[in-house]
């Protein structure tokens, strides 16, 4: 399509430009990994100095990239309701009815979701530092990376879900009801390695554990490792995945 | 400008399939402005998104805008203009970009796009109103923001679906004035969807008549009329008794069919009432039968669509 890249910009300045005026949500978004952060960070210094079994890394190099994919697939996830009120308005239809490429659709409203979440993830990452966070540049930019993709992938998924369901109701509980066992079971809080066995195969299946290990190898300083290559291949799938889910659906005729 | 045949469209539901639109046909030629009218649920809207491209149809093929609309579907998006029946815009958005923003979708560039929204900003009443949010308009004035936006792109043809549903009395005429303004001044092409009869009446050159996902009439609002049987006469009798002695005369009018008496009131279609009443008022007379009040009516839409298809549109409207 000639027109993706001219469409996915007019798109993305538009949803820019809409979610500037209501920049709240970013500090709303920041909230909760921040939480996290101050309340319950300083309690694994502790675990981590006297458990063994742990990846490398201090408690803060452990901890922050679990924080971080947190805020990569809540932040987004919760983008499908902005979609939903967009779609009661009748703007989707108005796009639809329009020329415009069906994928730049939702190109421009996941790159502006990705913008904010870069916004949040150096915000974050910064906010540790006081805290005791130190981490190579090199492996911080390359997990910040690693969220805008995740970002970018849940994202997707959460529009093309918001515009399945086209109700609030409907979203809610389905993101709560996955969102909490596939946290739990990416390591996010207390590493996957400190699981017994059983434990750690069904994390396993979970891309997302990952992704939080590549994350965690980075912060080590660890790039070229299996881990970090692994996390790499993991967000690259759920790119691909979100973003074949999301391009379907707002193709489909009743989105 | 609009040329379908057979266009149909069933759903897929749990109750199993629904077939919203059977083998509609429909002919639209430039400048006109063409009519949907029926009842709610009639296949209107599912018609209308066919043909906007919204939805694809499970049978039947169309030309809409001189584009194939299977084949083609951008350039026929490139060429039309769509006004849903909901609105089109988000309240915590401005009425002025919100313009310009749908404009550049369609290849303008941003200082074209503004131009362009504030001159149809003062061609339909919106002066004042560009940096306003579309929550602090009027109903009127933000489906006229609706119209608008539409235009943005000059398209030579342009749907309306319901455009004054919902609206007061004063901004409903307001709105006609436009919509005739938009064949009159810019010879664009209007497709409208409408359930209300003095709507279809006073802005249609053609009107289709649609129940159950078919069109079941067309023509312009004087031909439909035409074909039903003629003009109602009614007779309000001073003494109910001479009831069936005003029936008998009624009934030996030319072309009359069978009246009908109820309660002091007796009526009968005739061909043409206004020529019959000088004759009927005499032989009334001669038989002393005393009349309160008479009335000829002309018929009506809603008499069209009654005759048609046995039901009122007003009732299907309930």
């Amino acid at each position: 399509m000639t027109t993706f890249l001219r469409d996915t910009w007019i798109i993305f300045n538009r949803s820019m430009r809409l979610s500037l005026r209501n920049p709240i949500w970013v500090v709303l978004g920041l909230i909760q990994p921040i939480l996290y952060l101050a309340l319950f960070g300083p309690l694994l210094k502790q675990v981590v100095s006297s458990t063994p079994g742990l990846p490398p890394g201090d408690a803060w190099q452990i901890f922050v990239p679990g924080l971080l994919v947190q805020l990569g697939i809540f932040g987004a996830a919760f983008v499908g309701f902005g979609l939903i009120s967009e779609y009661r308005a009748g703007v989707i239809e108005r796009q639809r009815v329009s020329p415009a490429s069906r994928i730049a659709l939702l190109a421009g409203r996941v790159l502006r979701d990705v913008v904010v979440l870069l916004v949040q993830a150096v915000l974050l990452t910064l906010t540790a530092i006081p805290f005791g966070l130190r981490a190579p540049v090199g492996g911080v930019v390359l997990a910040v990376v690693v969220v805008a993709g995740l970002g970018a992938a849940f994202a997707s998924l959460s529009y093309a879900a918001a515009l399945r369901l086209k109700s609030e109701d409907a979203l809610a509980p389905l993101f709560n009801g996955l969102a909490v066992p596939v946290l739990l079971l990416s390591g996010i809080l207390l590493p996957m390695s400190l699981a017994p066995l059983w434990l750690r195969r069904v994390a396993d299946v979970n891309p997302l554990k990952h992704v939080v290990d590549g994350i965690r190898a980075f912060f080590a300083g660890d790039i070229t490792s299996s881990a970090g290559f692994w996390g790499l291949a993991c967000t690259v799938g759920l790119i691909a995945v979100g973003g074949w889910f999301g391009t379907m659906t707002f193709r489909r005729e009743s989105a | 400008m609009i040329h379908a045949q057979g266009l149909s469209r069933t759903y897929q539901t749990r109750t199993g399939a629904v077939e919203a639109v059977r083998g509609v046909d429909l002919d639209v030629e430039a400048g006109e402005i063409v009519g949907f009218l029926g009842p709610n649920g009639a296949g209107k809207t599912t018609t209308l998104r066919m043909l906007t491209t919204l939805i694809e149809p499970t049978a039947g093929a169309a030309t809409v805008a001189g584009h194939d609309l299977l084949r083609d579907p951008v350039g026929v998006r490139r060429n039309i203009g769509y006004v849903a029946q909901g609105g089109v815009t988000l309240d915590i958005a401005r009425a002025g970009e919100e313009c310009v923003d749908q404009a550049r979708l369609y290849g303008m560039s941003p200082a074209a796009a503004r131009a362009r929204g504030q001159e149809l900003f003062a061609q339909l009443d919106l002066d004042g109103l560009w940096d306003r949010n579309c929550n602090s308009l009027s109903g009127g004035q933000r489906r006229r923001l609706d119209i608008v936006i539409g235009l943005m792109h000059t398209p030579p043809l342009i749907f309306l679906d319901e455009p004054t549903t919902g609206l007061d009395p004063q901004s409903r005429a307001n709105l006609w004035e436009h919509i005739l303004r938009l064949r009159g001044d810019l010879g664009s092409t209007v497709f409208l969807t409408t359930h209300y009869l003095d709507e279809a009446d006073y802005l249609c050159d053609r009107l289709l008549v649609i129940d159950n996902g078919r069109i079941v009439a067309a023509g312009t609002p004087e031909e439909l009329k035409a074909q039903v049987s003629g003009d109602a006469v009614l007779l309000t009798l001073a003494d109910p008794d001479q009831g069936a002695d005003a029936a008998a005369v009624l009934a030996g009018l030319d072309g009359a069919d069978t009246p009908v008496a109820d309660a002091g009131q007796v009526s009968a279609h005739v061909p043409n009432g206004g020529a019959a009443l000088p004759g009927l008022l005499r032989q009334l007379d001669g038989k002393n039968i005393e009349l309160a009040a008479v009335e000829v009516r002309r018929p009506t839409l809603d008499d069209v669509f009654l005759s048609l298809t046995g039901r009122s549109l007003r009732d299907g409207d309930a």
